[in-house]
């Protein structure tokens, strides 16, 4: 069978993405502008078996993808904004219960009801730092819809692989720009599934780590009766009040992503060979960037593009490499200045870094990108 | 070894329980697995979940698959259990706070959609594991560490609540009438739908101490006191009834059970093309 | 992973079984005992007297903490 190619949205790259990586259950609220989302997974989730639910609010949206989860199923919510605010408690609940869920937010203008139909980068440290408590994170940020797709695919795949929530931080252009892509055969596709005991149940630990830091999961229902709860808990799932076992459960939920960043990180250089000047941009920005980069090539001026793919945990190493060898970073984001801060933080010691930020709604320009180099030049 | 019960579906080496001395939340607990007991239930296919508050620890000392989940959104996240794997017997447990407070939204809307859940809400009047604070079930002009001059508020009825909302089974019981709660447990568990027992709990600590009504045996005794089966009532007048409440069914009008309706869409599509 | 090893302090007094260690003190099971088989020393359910005790399992129905259990049935005694 050969390769089917398609015109499609990325809100619709995002459902196919995740029924090609085996989703089976779906739970959300709609809003703009990633109701989409909601709307196709209603559609095609049935068609194959899976579940499709309309909850309440966004709260119970990603309640019920968890709880859903623990049966073994793979699972996702969709949101925007606000609803992304609402979900940030059960977050939290899904990286100390490691139960794997992938959580998509379309960026709209922020903060409150802010923009609804306006593209925006502002929750880009919500992602990092939303619930509280110190916890693992991994955030994935797409920039175009056969991307979108992919990481789609991608975020489940290591959900399974870390038991934990994976984020992915699309914004409103991506959600709703048209491309023609490339579905890949399923063959083509990498599945991973998240490992499960095999162990009689007596003997079963559902919290005692494997070598890479992840115990192993069983479906309820499975014949291992075991307990989950958001409270620290020790290798058997029971709530503790040791001091030790909280702290080796918090660190270690931590160095599952930590630990095993090489196997996670990933991004995209371009022109960076010889760049005296490199832009850093993540979801539509780095299309008007590779633009810009274009435009400034032809003038003679050296620009490449540093792109992180995953932006938690940042590709911190490579950026930092990179850094010694150009005169200025430029960062153009569509907020006032955030991942810039993970750029300055590593980066400041060895070269410039320029901020160029919009929150009015719309776009950054490759126009407004080329202007701000020139001027710094 | 305990009773035969009590080993056969507790977590006997966590207990005894946290729960203060004479909380109802153990009785309604043991009430809860007699009715699992009597009706056969394959513990691997039993999935217990709560919300967090005192109730809500219930769940870890039972050994089926038990979730823990946060404050107030059970309901939700057994909705997606129930939901994903339909085979599995979804029970609930809750406090009144967990439920009717910041669980408000979610209660309505499961009672709504008849999933078919079974769901026990340990009405204690107060928030137990918080200290004390007024909660949507305290009666009026009753105190809490929040209503230091007596709480203004309006109680819900939380079984009228339930049944307004679609429950299709309703019922209510008490932690000394245990055998009531069992009984409708039991029912509620067969009904294929969404089924609420209220089942009315003491808590000394808290509510008993802030409001001089006694230790354990007096808010037992409380219950036994005030509380009018169905069938008595029935006979009873206004004025006899004036200050008590119903225990028993008081709702029981089956409809058709949401995760079956789910599955008719999916059975339908079926050979349509994808 | 159930441990079934449990720690306690039961005693068989036949009709009924209390373990001490799980008993809270509440006074809920002499409060309502029919036939005041049991009362509360030292904050513990002991028993008074085993023949009062007519295995009616109210006891057991009602103690928070599943510290009193009615034992060996009547008719295999
Ligand atoms: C989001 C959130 N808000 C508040 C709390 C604090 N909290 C924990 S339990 C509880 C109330 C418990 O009362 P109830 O549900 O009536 O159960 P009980 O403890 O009385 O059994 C509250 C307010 C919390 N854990 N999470
Ligand atoms: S505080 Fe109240 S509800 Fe909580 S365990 Fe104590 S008596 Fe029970
Ligand atoms: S079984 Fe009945 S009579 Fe015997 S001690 Fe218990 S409550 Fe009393
Ligand atoms: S009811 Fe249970 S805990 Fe309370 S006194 Fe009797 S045996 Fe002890």
């Amino acid at each position: 069978m050969s390769n089917k190619v398609r015109l499609m949205q990325g809100n619709e790259a995002c459902v196919e993405g995740a029924i090609a990586a085996g989703m089976k259950f779906y739970a959300g609220y709609p809003i703009t502008p990633s109701t989409e989302i909601a709307e196709i997974s209603a559609e095609r989730l049935p068609r194959i078996g899976g579940k499709f639910i309309q909850m309440e609010d966004e709260i119970a949206g990603i309640a019920a993808a968890i709880g859903a989860s623990l049966t073994g199923a793979k699972t996702m919510t969709a949101t925007s904004g606000p609803g992304f605010s609402l979900k940030q408690e059960n977050i939290g609940y899904a990286c100390i219960a490691e139960i794997p869920v992938v959580v998509v937010n379309v960026q709209r203008g922020g903060p409150s009801t802010g923009q609804p139909t306006s593209p925006a980068q502002g929750d880009m440290m919500q992602a990092k730092w939303g619930t509280h408590g110190d916890h693992p994170v991994i955030a994935l940020c797409p920039s175009s819809v056969r991307e979108t797709f992919d990481l789609t695919i991608r975020a489940f795949n290591l959900a399974e692989k870390y038991r934990m929530p994976v984020l992915l931080m699309m914004d409103e252009v991506i959600g709703h720009m048209r491309e023609k892509i490339e579905i890949p055969n399923a063959s083509e596709i990498e599945i991973v599934d998240r490992k499960r005991p095999s162990c009689p149940a007596e003997d079963y630990l559902p919290f005692k780590p494997e070598a890479n830091l992840v115990p192993l999961m069983a479906d309820f229902g499975a014949g291992y009766r075991y307990h989950v709860t958001g409270l620290v808990h020790d290798e058997t799932g029971f709530p503790s009040n040791s001091t030790d076992i909280a702290d080796k459960l918090i660190r270690r939920l931590v160095d599952k992503v930590e630990l095993n960043k090489e196997d996670i990180i990933t991004w995209e250089e371009e022109n960076t060979e010889d760049a005296d000047i490199i832009i850093f941009a993540y979801g539509c920005v780095a299309r008007a960037a590779k633009t810009a980069i274009k435009i400034l090539r032809e003038k003679g001026i050296k620009v490449g593009l540093f792109r992180p793919i995953t932006v938690w945990p940042f590709p911190e190493e490579r950026l930092i490499e990179l850094s010694k060898s150009v005169k200025t970073i430029i960062a153009p984001e569509m907020n006032l200045g955030q991942m810039v801060l993970e750029v300055e933080r590593l980066c400041n010691k060895h070269t410039k870094i320029e901020r160029l930020n919009k929150v009015n709604g719309e776009i950054i320009y490759p126009e407004e990108i080329v202007a701000k180099i020139e001027e710094v030049l | 070894m305990p009773s035969q019960l009590v080993d056969k579906y507790f977590r006997a080496e966590d207990l005894p329980q946290i729960w203060c001395p004479g909380c109802g939340h153990g009785i309604i607990t043991r009430a809860i697995t007699v009715a699992i007991e009597q009706l056969g239930l394959e513990p691997d296919k039993v999935c217990v979940v709560s919300g967090i508050g005192c109730s809500s620890r219930a769940p870890g000392y039972l050994d089926f698959n038990t979730l823990h989940t946060t404050h107030g959104r059970a309901l939700a996240f057994a909705t997606g259990i129930k939901l994903a794997n339909p085979d599995l017997k979804v029970i609930v447990i809750m406090g009144d706070g967990d439920s009717t407070a910041i669980g408000g939204n979610h209660f309505i809307h499961a009672c709504r959609r008849n999933i078919d859940l079974t769901t026990i809400i340990f009405n204690n009047n107060i928030y137990g594991m918080t200290g004390g604070q007024y909660s949507p079930l305290t009666p009026k002009f009753d105190k809490g560490t929040t209503a230091p001059y007596g709480n203004i508020d309006r109680p819900f009825d939380i079984c009228d609540l339930a049944s307004g909302a679609g429950a299709t089974y309703v019922g209510r019981g008490t932690s000394y009438h245990a055998n009531v709660v069992t009984s409708l447990v039991k029912k509620g568990i067969m009904n294929d739908g969404f089924s609420l027992i209220e089942a009315i709990s003491g808590c000394p600590t808290y509510y008993g101490r802030k409001n001089k009504k006694g230790g354990p045996v007096d808010m037992m005794q409380w219950q036994k006191d005030n509380a009018v089966t169905v069938t008595a009532a029935a006979k009873m007048t206004p004025e006899q009834l004036e200050g008590k409440f119903l225990i028993g069914e008081l709702k029981n009008k089956p409809e058709p059970e949401y995760t079956k309706e789910y599955q008719k869409i999916i059975d339908n599509l079926k050979g349509s093309d994808i | 992973m159930k441990n079934k090893s449990i720690k306690g302090n039961e005693v068989d007094h036949g009709k009924l079984i209390i373990n001490a260690d799980w008993c809270k003190g509440c006074g809920i099971c002499t409060a309502f005992c029919p036939t005041k088989a049991i009362e509360l020393k030292n904050e513990k359910v002991t028993v008074v007297d085993i023949d009062k005790c007519t295995q009616c399992g109210l006891c057991e129905l009602r103690c928070p903490d599943y510290a009193i259990y009615v034992g060996r049935k009547k008719n295999e005694q």
